[in-house]
């Protein structure tokens, strides 16, 4: 049923911390690794070794150069999947059934058997979460690895998503959301935790933490004052500077 | 948007089809017999054809029956039952007229009205999307619908009904690209937003994040030139509304009929290609492009 | 209304089995999962139980399915039947192609081992290719390292027995301010995210300092764009401002460095300069106590940075003493380096000033007793939780080496290495450059080599030098050029070898060196080079034989090709011998071994080797009667020992696999390593993990599992000695001489004390006036990713990243082309534009550009139509002099490969239809790819 469920009972999704993230990729291609030979049709490549060869993934490493009033510009790099909105629009737009919101914990998914690739999903997606396989002609998507986080085949420690398993700098976070006090909820409480496109009205699950204030380090100025006295000089020339050091090894 | 043929020519021709449809439903044309047959030949072309032309852009179109069980919340699913609804309807009103002779009056208003909710739920589908600003206004159902009824007229020979239509929906067309060029501004959302990054200052798109294509460039980012855009609405109006009207103020002959109903064509499918090509989809945002 | 969803399976099957092994996709040897299914390779994933990677796993990483499926794999052992270079080729036997092999080597081997020059671009098996090439007797062997990495690791080495790289890490646990310069993110990269990760988390500053604010500087929370090169003025500067401010750890420099050390002050004497030493050789120290002249390492000795020592009316002041007088100096204050590092004076200070506020005003302790060398009881190790690390960005200048050297100082005046909090070794460091070899070259007709090649000189008398003066080697390693050169210069060989300086060879024998592409500087020149011929028609640099698992840009100018296995078909070991896998708190190797079995007509490297050296009986590889001693390179790996008791592999030795280090062969060791995961790991007891090169119970641990066979405390060389011979010589001293055309170069850049000179002028930083930097991807490295479906849609081609200034300048837009011109030659190239990016430096990602044919992609693809190497703008030699000599592009003490030099001008130009120079294709000896893939085994 394409209709949203009135609420779930869990909110699983990603916190992804872009204060941290370095822009590796590893969280792009160890979620084609596991979706390709996992749920649904494999992640299939076109012109795979040509020109314009392209292929369909579910997740995928934006960057974005910040230019603040003052200072340096910045770069961010900007991983971004599904984020499982609370109200998707991807899924009411669904003419077959084959987009759902899991009631259990919120996932979006689809059920590839359903899909007739119409592409209508993709369009109402304002975040280019999904991506319509060229050989499969069906409509793939983040499952934020429904098939790894429940599966009593892997060992307890590896049932969370492959993208946060592998993130090397620790930028992903897996949990509940809907539970204020999991984990990712604390830390989207502490770090301010954001919303894409809140304007969209999709209220999406997953949130992103903001950099850090960056290139705080004063230079000039009051701020500048109290690091100042870390260098005031103990001689101005090399004659001072022995005869202090002579004074300070007798200290020791 | 990608502006894709099998879409164009969807929405172009079933909602001329419909669009006669509707006009036969009230019974304008009165016509019975053989006559009432080649009416509804041309409407069923039409709006069969664009309906399967739809198909095609489908990635499993033999599986496009499925389309039919959302009609709670989805306006394709919606479109599809109004589609088969008004055929359906419309194919036993058409069959009293050409068969029996016979006129079901309520039979043909009922299928004008589901000829018209065909349009409508076909609008309602872009109309929803608030991704697109541009396709996300009311006026949107608006100039579906007043195309329809007038390339409709055009279709079943109701010259004066066709003129007054006709400027309705030149109007109403013109009206939807000055609002749209607004609509992206106008809806707030921004690269910034977009990002979240918005308040630590100003956001630029660097790397995208393969430097190859993808599906969603493919599907949602065209770049055409604002002049260019411009040139494409002035020969699109001229030919949907301007020559066909011209022609028709002239004393009537079927060959100028053909002539304006073909030129109302050319100047829908321009505009239709417009309607896709201009529409900036907002993860364009993402990719530094609109 | 109740809601309905389809029932889906959530706990499918997830494999039949996981083979554990080894990455190989890049340099970082993490520990991997291979998932099989049906006996083929399923999903790769990072081994939660590895030292390396805890379980995560980089972009690389998990495309390793895509590179063990790649259609450019070599299939069969193949003979050249074309014109080098026309990748005319035919498909031969392994039995002829080591015939042929052979052919060619046996004569070499005895008539003159020199004519082989045998150079291996991957370095991961170093100590088993360096025991082949001793056992032919070749004195011209070494890996990649000198375009690489070598002023690194000398300057680390040769100052603190120790180097950056994946040498040693930050103390991630305790670190409060962690500083990186320049760092090349594909060498211990998933242990540097992870640390990065985990200290942000913790609240902890990032500084990064690099004129590309991207992937670790982009997470940095205070970015430093520097003017490329001049690192080591601005580190200088801050340990101007650190001396000055008496912000340095005064206990430390007296007790582990040669600070206090005396040095000989006796102006126009063969020992000016030189350091103080007893009969026995031992460094000497005025005691503070006694205030008397005494060996450094005696017990209850504090040696005195402060005192001065007279003898025969002169005084020989401590090392410290020259330290104050040269820092100390105006011309190292921020206001004087300011606009050159292109860093504000307020800036440097800042920096400064919190390294000292965090140094000193957060030091903190562990409860660790220890002992040191002196015997001296510490009831507490101090901490200061400032760490710093650094790569290839400082490394491939021609003053890197002071630069490295710089940086170390910064670390030592601080007292934050081997402490809490601060940078620490990884075993088998810390190691003295004294306890490593030196250089051998002494070679006979038809014997082995008088020892390992490459080493550490001491002075001029460790040159390898032939009796007339000229240089032993091929690539000139070891001469006054470059006397430090201690990874040789594998970029200097091509080109020595075509012009016969210092002498011609016959065969060039190379493995994973892509020398007709990516890896050389000056990429026509040395295409030219390998196809050129002689008067008599022969090619000038007459055989070559190439090893490579895939169809990369080389095999088309070899003319022997020998096929390597993907590295989930092989063995290796990652070896305590070479490069191990140890963290800062254990030694650790591992292991790879065939997880699938090779589909075509290949053989591992190594495993080749083994059939080569035997077919050669070369001693080594043969039992007494003559057979093949070790079948294959995995059996090399269990039953070789290099000394008694120890062998490649530091686990599970002995009969019951039960020791650790030492120990008998144990037959059954590889089945225990892939047992166990496919590594070994033995941790340093609790209190002996910092203060190593000092603390006599790590020396102890690391003798008993076999680092050495005696512990060896040292003094980190702030002042490093042996610079300071090579400077006596040029001064005039001694009997071998350097050149006069190098004696001034060699009295200026080989300063025992760090300093900082500028490398502009010789590469035309007038004409040229931006410099052109290169990155590799962390999601690709080197050549390999292209081939990869998944990785090459990552980057698929480079633009080159111009800075905002530039663009604006030159009325730029992105996607617009540019002629970039250096003093060698031209390219045109598509632009970007980066503001975060120092405004006088463009730069581009490494060995994205291929050419057509190579690595089995079409010819229309992206990375040979708009992809591009900034190889062509460089040159292995300097622009003409005018003195008619070969001046390398190297720094002038190690020989490292000065890429990062490279001068450029930028205008805008007219879009070509490909980027530019073009090539032509080169015939594809493995075909092309498929079209589409939809890759899933386990259907």
């Amino acid at each position: 049923m394409t209709t949203l469920p009135q609420q779930t009972e869990k909110k699983l999704g990603l916190v992804i911390d872009l204060d941290t993230c370095v822009g590796c990729h590893a969280c792009v291609i160890s979620c084609k690794g596991w979706n390709t030979e996992n749920y649904g049709a494999p992640l299939s490549d076109q012109n795979a070794y040509g020109a314009d060869n392209n292929g369909t993934f579910l997740n995928r490493v934006h960057s974005y150069e910040v230019q603040p009033e003052a200072g340096a510009a910045q770069l961010i790099h900007f991983p971004k999947s599904c984020l499982h909105c609370e109200d998707a629009p991807c899924v009411t737009v669904c003419p077959t059934g084959a987009s759902y919101k899991r009631v259990e914990d919120g996932i979006v998914l689809v059920n590839e058997t359903d899909c007739i690739g119409c592409g209508l999903c993709a369009w109402a997606c304002p975040y280019g979460a999904r991506e319509l396989d060229q050989a499969e002609g069906v409509m793939k998507k983040c499952t934020l690895c429904v098939d790894r986080i429940y599966n009593e085949n892997l060992p307890e420690e590896d049932r969370q998503p492959a993208c946060v398993r592998t993130c090397p700098a620790g930028a992903r976070h897996f949990g509940d959301l809907g539970d204020p006090d999991s984990d990712v909820s604390q830390l989207v409480a502490e770090r301010g935790g954001m919303d894409l496109m809140p304007e969209q009205g999709t209220k999406p699950v997953n949130k992103y933490l903001p950099p850090r204030p960056k290139d705080t380090l004063p230079d000039a100025g009051v701020e500048f004052d109290v690091l100042a006295p870390f260098l005031e000089p103990v001689a101005d020339e090399p004659k001072g500077f022995l005869s202090w050091l002579d004074k300070t090894l007798e200290k020791l | 948007m990608h502006p894709a043929p099998s879409v164009i020519f969807f929405t172009t021709f079933s909602g001329l089809g419909f669009g006669l449809l509707a006009w036969l439903g009230i019974g304008t044309p009165e016509v019975t017999g053989w006559t009432a047959f080649a009416f509804f030949a041309i409407a069923y072309l039409m709006a069969v054809g664009g309906l399967l032309a739809s198909t095609f852009h489908l990635g499993r179109p033999e599986r496009a029956i499925k389309a039919f069980t959302q009609w709670r919340s989805s306006w394709l699913s919606r479109e599809a039952w109004c589609a088969v609804g008004a055929l359906t309807l419309m194919g036993l009103y058409g069959a009293g007229l050409v068969f029996f002779e016979t006129r079901f009056g309520l039979l043909g208003i009922l299928g004008a009205l589901l000829s018209l909710a065909t349009v409508f739920t076909t609008s309602m589908i872009y109309t929803q999307l608030k991704t697109i600003p541009r396709w996300n206004m009311a006026i949107t159902p608006f100039k579906f619908l007043s195309l329809s009824i007038a390339g409709g007229a055009l279709l079943a020979g109701q010259v004066q009904a066709a003129i007054i239509l006709l400027l309705i929906a030149g109007g109403i067309q013109a009206a939807t690209w000055v609002m749209g060029d607004k609509a992206l501004t106008g809806s707030g959302t921004t690269l910034g937003t977009a990002t979240g990054l918005g308040q630590n200052g100003s956001v630029r798109a660097f790397e995208p994040p393969h430097t190859g294509t993808n599906y969603l460039l493919k599907e949602f980012v065209h770049v055409i030139g604002r002049k260019h855009a411009a040139k494409l609405r002035m020969i699109s109006i001229i030919l949907m509304v301007v020559l066909p009207i011209v022609l028709l103020l002239l004393p009537f002959s079927h060959f100028l009929a053909v002539l304006a109903l073909a030129s109302h064509v050319a100047g829908v499918l321009t505009a239709r290609w417009l309607f896709f090509a201009q529409a900036e989809h907002v993860v364009g945002l993402y990719y530094g492009k609109r | 209304m109740t809601f309905q969803q389809p029932k889906i399976d959530t706990s499918p099957h997830v494999s039949d089995e996981v083979r554990k092994t080894t990455c190989y996709m890049c340099a970082c040897r993490c520990g991997i999962n291979v998932h099989m299914k049906g006996g083929k390779v399923a999903y790769i994933e990072g081994n939660r139980d590895h030292p390396v990677n805890q379980g995560v796993l980089c972009a690389k990483g998990s495309a390793g399915i895509m590179q063990v499926n790649a259609p450019s794999r070599l299939r069969k052992p193949l003979k050249r039947v074309g014109e080098r270079g026309a990748g005319e080729f035919e498909e031969i036997e392994w039995e002829e192609a080591l015939q042929i092999a052979a052919d060619w080597l046996e004569p070499v081997r005895n008539t003159n081992p020199e004519k082989l020059a045998f150079f291996t671009g991957r370095d991961q098996s170093q100590s088993f290719t360096s025991f082949w090439a001793q056992a032919f007797g070749t004195p011209n062997y070494a890996a990649h390292g000198g375009f690489c990495s070598v002023n690194m690791a000398a300057a680390g080495i040769y100052t603190m027995g120790g180097a950056f790289w994946e040498f040693g890490q930050p103390d991630w646990d305790h670190t409060k301010l962690f500083m990186l310069f320049g760092v090349a993110e594909d060498h211990d990269s998933n242990p540097i995210k992870m640390g990065i990760g985990k200290i942000k988390k913790r609240g902890a500053r990032v500084i990064g300092v690099n004129p590309i604010r991207s992937g670790y500087n982009a997470v940095a929370d205070d970015w430093v764009g520097i003017t490329p090169g001049t690192d080591g003025l601005f580190i200088l500067s801050m340990v101007h401002c650190l001396m000055k401010a008496g912000k340095i750890d005064l206990d430390y420099l007296a007790r582990y460095t040669n600070a206090p050390v005396l040095v000989i002050n006796s102006p126009g004497a063969a020992d000016h300069g030189l350091l103080m030493r007893d009969s026995h050789g031992k460094e000497l120290v005025i005691d503070r106590k006694t205030q008397k002249l005494t060996p450094f390492d005696q017990p209850g000795v504090m040696p005195d940075l402060a005192a001065t020592y007279e003898k025969d009316g002169k005084t020989h002041r401590p090392v410290f003493h020259q330290m104050a007088e040269m820092y100390l100096d105006e011309q190292y204050a921020p206001e004087a380096v300011a606009d050159r590092c292109g860093i504000s004076a307020g800036r440097i200070r800042a920096i400064a000033a919190e390294i000292a506020r965090v140094a000193f005003d957060e030091a903190f302790e562990l409860d660790h007793p220890w002992t040191d060398f002196r015997g001296d009881k510490h009831d507490k190790m101090i901490g200061r939780p400032v760490s710093f690390h650094s790569m290839r960005g400082i490394s491939a200048h021609a003053n890197g080496f002071q630069t490295c050297r710089a940086l170390h100082t910064l670390q030592i005046i601080l007292g934050t290495v081997e402490v809490p909090g601060g940078f620490r070794f990884k075993p088998p460091y810390p190691k003295p450059a004294t306890a490593h070899p030196k250089p051998h070259v002494g070679m006979n007709p038809g014997a082995p080599l008088n020892g390992p090649h490459l080493g550490f000189t001491h002075g001029p008398e460790d040159l390898a030098l032939k009796e007339d003066g000229s240089p032993a080697r091929i690539d000139k390693a070891f001469t006054w050029e470059n006397p430090m050169s201690s990874h040789g210069l594998m970029h200097m060989v091509i080109s020595n070898a075509y012009a016969g300086d210092p002498y011609k060879i016959d065969v060039l024998f190379m493995y994973m060196a892509n020398m007709s592409w990516n890896s050389s500087m000056n990429t026509r020149g040395v295409i030219d080079m390998l196809t050129d011929k002689d008067e008599n028609g022969d090619y000038v640099i007459p055989k070559i034989i190439y090893s490579d698992a895939y169809s990369s840009e080389m095999v088309a100018y070899s003319d022997l090709i020998l096929p390597d296995t993907t590295y989930l078909e092989r063995h290796d070991c990652i070896s305590l011998l070479d490069r191990p896998i140890c963290e800062a708190d254990a030694a650790a190797d591992a292991i790879r071994w065939p997880v699938i079995e090779p589909d075509r007509d290949v053989k591992g490297f190594q495993s080749m080797l083994c059939e080569l050296g035997a077919k050669m009986n070369l001693p080594g590889f043969v039992n007494e009667d003559g057979s093949q001693k070790y079948a294959d390179y995995g059996d090399y790996i269990v039953n070789h020992e290099r000394r008694p008791g120890i062998g490649p592999l530091a686990g599970f030795r002995g009969e019951n696999g039960d020791q650790a280090g030492r120990g008998a062969v144990n037959p059954k060791q590889l089945d225990r390593y892939i047992e166990n995961g496919g590594f070994f790991v033995e941790h340093i007891p609790a209190g002996s993990n910092y203060y190593k090169p000092w603390n006599m119970a790590y020396q102890d641990w690391a003798v008993k599992i076999g680092l050495f066979d005696k512990p060896m405390p040292y003094l980190f060389s702030l002042y490093v000695e042996p610079l300071r011979k090579f400077q006596l010589a040029a001064e005039g001293h001694g009997e071998r001489q350097p050149p006069d055309h190098l004696r001034d170069r060699i009295k200026s850049t080989m300063s025992p004390l760090p300093i900082w000179y500028s490398t502009e002028e010789e590469n035309h930083a007038a004409e040229f006036p931006v410099t052109a930097l290169t990155q590799r991807p962390m999601a690709m490295y080197h050549s390999w990713g292209s081939q990869n479906a998944w990785l090459r849609q990552l980057h698929g081609h480079n633009p080159l990243y111009l800075p905002t200034r530039l663009m604006r300048e030159n009325d730029l837009t992105d996607g617009d082309w540019a002629k970039v011109t250096s003093p060698h030659g031209e390219i045109t190239v598509p632009v970007m534009e980066m503001a975060a990016l120092n405004e006088n430096t463009v730069w581009t990602w490494n060995a994205i550009g291929k050419r057509k044919g190579a690595w089995a992609l079409e010819e229309d693809a992206p990375e040979a139509t708009r992809g591009f190497l900034l190889n062509h703008l460089i040159h292995e030699l300097l622009p003409p002099k005018g003195d008619g000599l070969r001046w390398s592009n190297s720094d002038p003490i190690t020989g490292q490969a000065a890429w990062f030099d490279l001068k450029v001008r930028i205008e805008k130009a007219k879009p070509p239809e490909e980027s530019q120079p073009g090539f032509a294709p080169i015939k594809s000896p493995v075909g092309k790819g498929p079209k589409s893939l939809t890759w899933k085994v386990g259907k």
